[in-house]
């Protein structure tokens, strides 16, 4: 791990100022990538903002009847609110796929946003990597990419994002609350927060420096059945080949979204207007444009099937 | 030391004291997975309480809790795996809930308490859990164990805590006390020796105890 000077920000204004000033500076929460990459050298921050310490940690009723979630709340606690058990049960089950116990004790819910690729070749520093080295390759085109992304994808770089949670954020139609180091803040919706790849992937984000994520907002509960359902090589503690949250209505009606697909959280909303037809309808929308590899094309009629049987297990939560 | 006398050290001590010389030596070490500081290392003071004891460190900022539990506390019950998350070998209890120490930096804890595997019982005076692993042989090797017991001690207060998990059928429901939600709850803590079963049953037979 590189040399760092370390603070504790005393509020939220102060660490966005402070992470501008101070150059190569990054936010710390629950340290659970950004630690892990330090160590391979992969993030080699000359200054941490260690933001924990401030009073992020609230998951709060908003006046429009949703829910106000403090960028630093725990993806545990998060999981078991007893609101978002009830009225947002598709993102308690997106948290509780992801990672492990002692992991969700640790990161947070802005961390979970801004999560790196796992992509084998972002992490082997031996190897090509646009996202990691900008300029220097992409080893996934052309290598094993079994778990790379099949839609939105460029010819610099087909990595996924691997979050769950933003899956469920992304078919909430949550809200990313951000301030900036001059203190004023913006909201910035979901669908526009994480980027695709294009000529610069090793910008993940529209954050922009100093930016710092205080909350997620969600609107009110959009009612319907929620399911996410999870496909990986193991059982627990394993990123998603695919992933489908979706929130389905009485008539049929709803939202899906995907993950492990894209470079972001994966929704067309026009590809919605089919659900009452099947997954089959739906898929083709959605995965309209795929771009696959050999070792990566199982994800298109993988997609379709989770689907389906997505589908079929909200009819029966219904009835 | 001469040579001799390190001979004559079992491999337990002689870990123990090779740790304690890497500090004062400018020679990387496996035991010590921090590489050779370019620059001289920024120092930081990190205070937090472990096993009920205030402890007050001038650390490099870089120190991750494992390794200041480890290398500057010398509390060695606490096990370095994989240092990178996956392993669960490290797992500690900071104010109530299980983490891995390896992806946190000891800075971050002012003001906290630790608690690790020494703190939870002695050779002596055991905690459940570890009487329970025990005597259901919740081991082969025995270096994930403290991990293990770590996870599983506050695993249970979490299922006590109402908070679901992967293998919860009713989200609105007290989350049951099944096998498979203790596999699930449990799957951040490999053990390579494959002693799985062994440890669902020492963790059912200490959770039944307090049900």
């Amino acid at each position: 791990m590189k040399s760092f000077t370390y603070e504790r920000a005393s509020s939220p204004a102060a660490a966005a100022a402070a992470a501008a000033n101070i150059q190569n500076s990054k936010f710390i929460a629950g340290g659970t990538n950004l630690l892990d990459l330090m160590k391979l050298q992969i993030e080699t921050p000359a200054h941490l903002v260690d933001v924990n310490g401030l009073a992020l940690d609230k998951i709060e009723a908003t006046p429009q009847g949703g829910l106000r979630i403090g960028a630093l709340v725990r993806n545990t606690d998060l999981a078991a609110d007893a609101r978002v058990r009830r009225d947002y049960a598709v993102l308690s089950r997106a948290l509780v796929a992801g990672a492990t116990g002692q992991l969700r004790n640790m990161a947070t819910t802005a961390g979970n946003l801004l999560q790196r690729t796992r992509c084998p070749y972002f992490y082997d520093t031996n190897m090509p990597c646009n996202k990691r080295v900008p300029g220097s390759g992409c080893s996934a085109i052309g290598g094993f990419s079994r778990q790379h992304a099949i839609m939105g994808v460029s010819q610099a770089c087909i990595a996924t994002h691997p979050s769950d949670m933003a899956v469920a954020m992304r078919a909430l139609d949550a809200t990313v609350e951000a301030i900036q180091p001059d203190g004023s803040t913006r909201n910035i919706p979901i669908a526009d927060f994480h980027r695709l790849p294009g000529d610069t992937p090793h910008i993940d984000t529209v954050l922009k420096p100093g930016e710092l994520i205080t909350a997620v907002e969600l609107p009110k509960p959009p009612g319907g059945t929620h399911v996410y359902r999870k496909v990986r090589d193991r059982a627990s503690f394993a990123f998603a080949l695919i992933s489908v949250g979706a929130i389905v209505q009485k008539d049929g009606t709803g939202r899906v979204a995907l993950g492990g697909v894209a470079h972001k959280p994966w929704r067309a909303e026009a590809a919605e207007a089919e659900m009452p037809h099947g997954a089959k309808a739906v898929t083709a929308r959605l995965l309209a444009g795929a771009r696959t590899t050999h070792d990566n094309a199982f994800k298109v009629p993988l997609v379709e099937r989770t689907l389906a049987s997505v589908l079929a297990e909200a009819k029966e939560m219904k009835s | 030391m001469e040579f001799d006398d390190e001979l004559k050290l079992s491999r337990r001590e002689f870990l123990i004291v090779g740790a304690t010389s890497v500090a004062a030596s400018t020679f990387p070490s496996v035991l010590n997975a921090q590489p050779v500081p370019e620059q001289p290392p920024l120092v930081s003071k990190a205070s937090f309480t472990v096993n009920g004891k205030l402890r007050q460190l001038d650390l490099d900022a870089r120190t991750t809790l494992l390794d200041a539990l480890r290398e500057h506390l010398h509390l060695t019950g606490t096990k370095k795996g994989c240092d990178q998350g996956q392993c669960g070998a490290c797992t500690v209890i900071v104010d109530g809930r299980r983490v891995v120490s390896c992806l946190t930096l000891a800075v971050m804890h002012e003001g906290h308490s630790i608690t690790t595997i020494e703190g939870l019982g002695t050779p002596e005076n055991m905690h459940p859990m570890q009487a329970a692993f025990v005597k259901h042989d919740g081991y082969q090797c025995g270096y994930c164990t403290p991990g293990q017991i770590c996870s599983s001690v506050a695993m249970l207060n979490e299922i006590k805590a109402g908070i679901p998990s992967h293998a919860t059928g009713d989200l609105n429901a007290a989350p049951q006390l099944t096998p498979a939600e203790l596999r699930e709850r449990m799957s951040g803590n490999i053990c390579r020796c494959g002693a799985y079963s062994n440890i669902v049953d020492a963790i059912t037979e200490v959770a039944g105890r307090r049900a």
